[in-house]
């Protein structure tokens, strides 16, 4: 069976304008929508057609948080995935520890390829896929643009600083999902209404053998520093005026 | 005293200036001992260079084949082979650093302190999170090492030491993987300066239209010596190249002067400028967001203003 995990982080919404909590304990995210990490949604895309292709048996999503990442993981069955994996925990989980449980799941289900986001929009990290591949000592193909597989190899275009690169892996590997990778799809109501009958298996951290580590204490929040609104210019001849004042044109 | 390994990016023969942007925030945790490390297929150009920024104390090199281009996985067990020593191992944060450090951290079993903007201790850094919408304090534990990759844009580049410090090449005892190969990159060879460094950086955005009209501002931008950006969405349309995106997932830059052209300024865009000294937005929407963090602000259309400001930049007043 060649199995395709894909990580599905519950995030507050692409939308939801950010703000830090008055005593800096955190962001405001009572009542707030939350989503699927875009990237993450991308990720599953991309498997779900590698899937489609004929190049893999069976699409797997995991997510790992509260109770209520079973929202998520019920879109990304209604998206197309097989069936899904609930890591529950209410513990503050850092990508290190992530990357831990991926890989307890990866070896449990003899992945070929595990595709996460890149980064999640919430911290920002960019780190679970390269520490998972690090664990699990396989290839990384990070920011991907394009993925074709061939066998048991996939030739992966990344984006990167200079332009577009292209890396060839051998399988299993991890692959993080670029923007520019993919549209996902849209869910349809009958595939909704689907998702329900299929399989979501919830695991407590024991059953993949991960204890969660403090590594990193988040010590205070802050907004950030605002820039302070300028002026206004009438026409093209002002602003040159105004940029020469400061040595600028 | 912290020990501090700094992982140089180059391109085999040239030292990126965001090398000695790592080095600077290395120089801000008190007690700052600074290494910096360059792999390469062979190292001594860029060591030279990576020797001769102030505050390195030693630059210590592993050559081989393998590190012709820069892989992760090929790298990354040859970092942590040297990295027994050190508290801290930085990166810079561009899709070098992003790709390779959090590999070097898992393989170290260490935390990583992404996009580090300030050193507050040897233990307690500040970075972005929520696209720049918060800014997060975190102290990490004093007995264990810390990864990072340093926010270039939050960081002066380290100037130029009296005297170069010593470089000591290190045998090669690491075995590297084979089964991630490099096949190809394409970029656009251009002539613009470098837009993660420019001093300058004229921007467009999806009102440009077209790849085509995207031409008048190069032109604008070849009279100002200035690089060219886009907004994501000038990217997706197929306007401009990949590289080109400022913003969350693009580049992150600090130049003296960004000049907006038909962007309308998402969150996601603003997180990439907000370090830029002086901030220009021309838009016809007098109500694009853009205006609210721009220096100059200029409600118009493009396509007048652009060529009108091209035939008055460095023109005498």
């Amino acid at each position: 069976m060649k199995r395709i995990l894909v990580s599905i982080k519950r995030v507050v919404d692409y939308n939801v304008r950010i703000r830090v909590k008055p005593d800096g304990t955190g962001v405001i995210t009572d009542g707030v929508k939350m989503s699927i990490n875009p990237f993450d949604e991308i990720a599953l895309e991309e498997a779900l057609r590698i899937k489609e292709k004929g190049q893999a048996d069976e699409v797997v999503a995991v997510s790992i948080g509260p109770a209520d990442c079973q929202q998520q993981l019920r879109t990304a069955l209604a998206m197309g995935a097989d069936r899904a994996l609930h890591v529950q925990t209410d513990a503050v989980i850092e990508p290190l520890d992530a990357a831990r449980i991926f890989k307890a799941l990866a070896d449990r289900e003899q992945a070929m390829l595990a595709i996460l986001g890149k980064q999640a929009i919430d911290d920002d990290a960019n780190q679970t896929g390269q520490m998972l591949a690090a664990l699990w000592n396989r290839p990384q193909a990070t920011f991907a643009s394009k993925v074709e597989i061939t066998g048991d190899k996939a030739l992966v275009i990344r984006e990167v600083d200079a332009g577009l690169e292209t890396l060839e892996i051998d399988l299993p590997a991890v692959i993080t999902a670029d923007l520019r990778l993919n549209e996902p799809r849209y869910v349809k109501l009958p595939d909704i209404m689907k998702a329900k009958k299929k399989p979501l298996d919830t695991l407590d951290l024991a059953a993949v053998g991960v204890a969660p580590t403090e590594r990193l204490r988040a010590v205070k929040f802050d907004p950030p520093a605002q820039r302070s609104k300028g002026v206004m210019v009438k026409d093209v001849q002002e602003l040159v005026e105004a940029l020469k004042r400061r040595g600028l044109a | 005293m912290s020990k501090i390994l700094v992982i140089a990016e180059h391109d085999g023969s040239k030292l990126n200036p965001a090398t000695a942007k790592c080095v600077a925030c290395a120089s801000a945790i008190p007690g700052a001992d600074i290494t910096v490390l360059v792999l390469a297929a062979s190292a001594g150009a860029v060591a030279a260079q990576a020797a001769s920024i102030a505050g390195v104390k030693r630059v210590v090199t592993l050559e081989s084949p393998a590190f012709t281009q820069a892989l992760a996985a090929v790298i990354a067990p040859a970092v942590v082979s040297v990295a027994g020593d050190y508290s801290h191992v930085f990166g810079p944060s561009t899709t070098f650093g992003k790709d390779l450090m959090p590999r070097i951290a898992a393989l170290l079993g260490a935390p990583q302190i992404s996009d580090l903007m300030a050193v507050e201790s040897a233990t307690r850094f500040k970075r972005p999170i929520y696209a720049g919408n918060a800014i997060v304090t975190v102290e990490c534990q004093a007995d264990s090492k810390v990864v990072a990759t340093v926010r270039t844009a939050s960081f002066e580049a380290a100037g130029a030491a009296s005297a170069a410090a010593p470089i000591e090449a290190l045998q090669l005892t690491a075995e590297l993987p084979t089964h991630t190969r490099f096949v190809s990159v394409t970029a656009a060879r251009s002539d613009r300066p470098d837009l993660q460094t420019a001093a300058r950086v004229v921007s467009g955005g999806r009102a440009l239209g077209s790849a085509d009209n995207f031409k008048i501002l190069y032109s604008l931008a070849d009279k100002m010596g200035a690089a060219v950006g886009a907004s994501r969405a000038a990217v997706d349309a197929g306007y401009a190249a990949n590289e080109m995106q400022v913003g969350q997932t693009g580049k992150i830059i600090a130049p003296e002067l960004y000049m907006a052209f038909g962007i309308s300024g998402a969150i996601q865009h603003l997180t990439g400028i907000k370090d830029a000294r002086t901030i220009v937005a021309v838009n016809k929407d007098p109500e694009a967001p853009i205006f609210e963090v721009a220096d100059f602000g200029l409600v118009g259309d493009l396509f007048q203003v652009v060529p009108e400001l091209e035939k008055l930049v460095g023109q005498k007043a």
